[in-house]
């Protein structure tokens, strides 16, 4: 048997490797360390199509990561999708004429929201929508209006 | 045949019924054990210290393997900068946890089974017995409490190697991007949906491991025959306990 000191000091490394790997898994290969969009200030947005946004999708601004979407109803009186964005509380200068738009990464990567800065003197506060949006592109209308007008061509 | 089928059923249930008996007992004793931290250190030391050297090294070649064969799937498609989110992805949730369990099984389960099981055929518990000292309290609660207490830190390593052996793989060998590989992994994985997710997988892996350990130890056949039959069990048992409650956990944690 191993001496008793020994014992625990072995033990105890043990210990602090196994924490020192679940705080390795937190910050470097998780996202622990950029915003995970909890207390932050929520803004909304109604878009006429979302896509495939998804709850915790990112909100970018100038391809910043600056909130995640916190939630996505459907609104019965306008049949418009609204999406709460969850904004970090350390960017409070968004103007309140910010354009939102929801833009795919890639051709075929995820979709997220953009916002767009305008020039108007006062920020978005909490609760406030944001009434300029333009809804994601479906591929599937972008390659079907492609290949109507395709046919269109053929006709003359 | 009916009788055969009658006695299997009946052994069936008197195993599982012997079990929970053993568990709840047990887990009477296990306040007795933080009295007595340091049988428990020692115990940390034989099942998880032990363990350490198997779970570091096929931790460090699973992640370099997801690597590898997810970098020649992924390059058909150009999307090789997502290979840390592949290999980070099916660590943190499953490989972790379940491959880090199965040899906690072999390596840790099998002895703790046979070390108890030599204590019942020696009669070194029947002795304990004689002497006023309670057995399951004694010499298997502690060892249940390592178990658990230990796996989800195995897991973890097991899953913090694994990725750096998929990193090793991706950008040093393959020349995938070094910031594209850590920042879509961190864009990806969440922390409380896959790390600690995978952190509950593993404390309950832990607990079934060394439940089936310690019981399968303390109920064998006291002959030689038997225990290696007992250590057999432990390793099938627990191996497909691992794999089952896997798929309900997951299941569960990620509809």
């Amino acid at each position: 048997m191993v001496q008793s000191k020994t014992l625990e000091t072995v033990v105890g490394v043990f210990i602090a490797l196994g924490l020192a790997a679940l705080v390795v898994l937190a910050m470097k290969v998780s996202n622990m360390n950029t915003f995970g969009g909890d207390n932050g200030y929520e803004i909304r947005a109604k878009f006429s199509n979302i896509g495939g946004l998804k709850i915790r999708s990112s909100v970018k601004m100038a391809g910043v990561l600056v909130g995640r979407v916190a939630g996505i109803t459907f609104d019965e009186e306008t049949y418009e999708a609204v999406v709460i964005m969850n904004i970090d509380p350390k960017y409070t200068k968004i103007p309140e004429d910010t354009t939102a738009n929801i833009f795919t990464a890639g051709l075929l990567g995820e979709q997220y929201i953009s916002l767009d800065a305008g020039g108007a003197e006062d920020y978005l506060q909490a609760g406030d929508e944001i009434a300029i949006t333009q809804s994601a592109v479906v591929l599937e209308q972008v390659i079907g209006q492609v290949l109507y007008d395709k046919a269109a061509d053929g006709d003359k | 045949m009916i009788r055969t089928l009658g006695r299997m059923g009946i052994s069936a249930f008197g195993w599982l019924g012997r079990s929970w008996i053993f568990l709840l007992y047990v887990s009477t004793g296990l306040f007795g054990v933080i009295k007595r931290w340091r049988d428990l250190i020692a115990q940390i030391y034989s099942v998880g210290v032990l363990s350490m050297i198997i779970i570091v090294v096929s931790g460090f070649f699973v992640g370099m393997v997801l690597g590898l064969q997810g970098y020649n799937t992924l390059v058909d498609f150009g999307a090789e900068e997502s290979l840390g989110v592949v290999v980070s992805l099916s660590l943190v949730r499953e490989l972790g946890p379940v491959v880090a369990a199965l040899l906690f099984a072999g390596r840790a389960g099998s002895a703790l089974t046979a070390e108890i099981g030599l204590m019942k055929s020696t009669e070194q518990l029947s002795a304990m017995e004689m002497m006023a000292v309670d057995p399951l309290h004694r010499i298997v609660a502690p060892r249940l409490l390592a178990g658990v207490i230990t796996m989800p830190l195995l897991a973890a390593i097991f899953s913090a190697v694994g990725v750096y052996g998929g990193y090793f793989v991706a950008v040093g060998l393959l020349g995938v991007d070094d910031g594209a590989f850590w920042s879509q992994m961190q864009a990806a994985v969440d922390f409380h949906d896959d790390v600690m997710n995978g952190v509950i997988k593993s404390v309950v892996f832990g607990f079934v491991v060394s439940w089936i350990a310690v019981f399968e130890g303390y109920d064998t056949v006291p002959t030689s025959e038997g225990i290696s039959r007992a250590t057999t069990r432990t390793v099938v048992n627990s191996s497909l306990a691992v794999l089952g409650l896997d798929f309900v956990l997951t299941a569960i944690m990620f509809d």
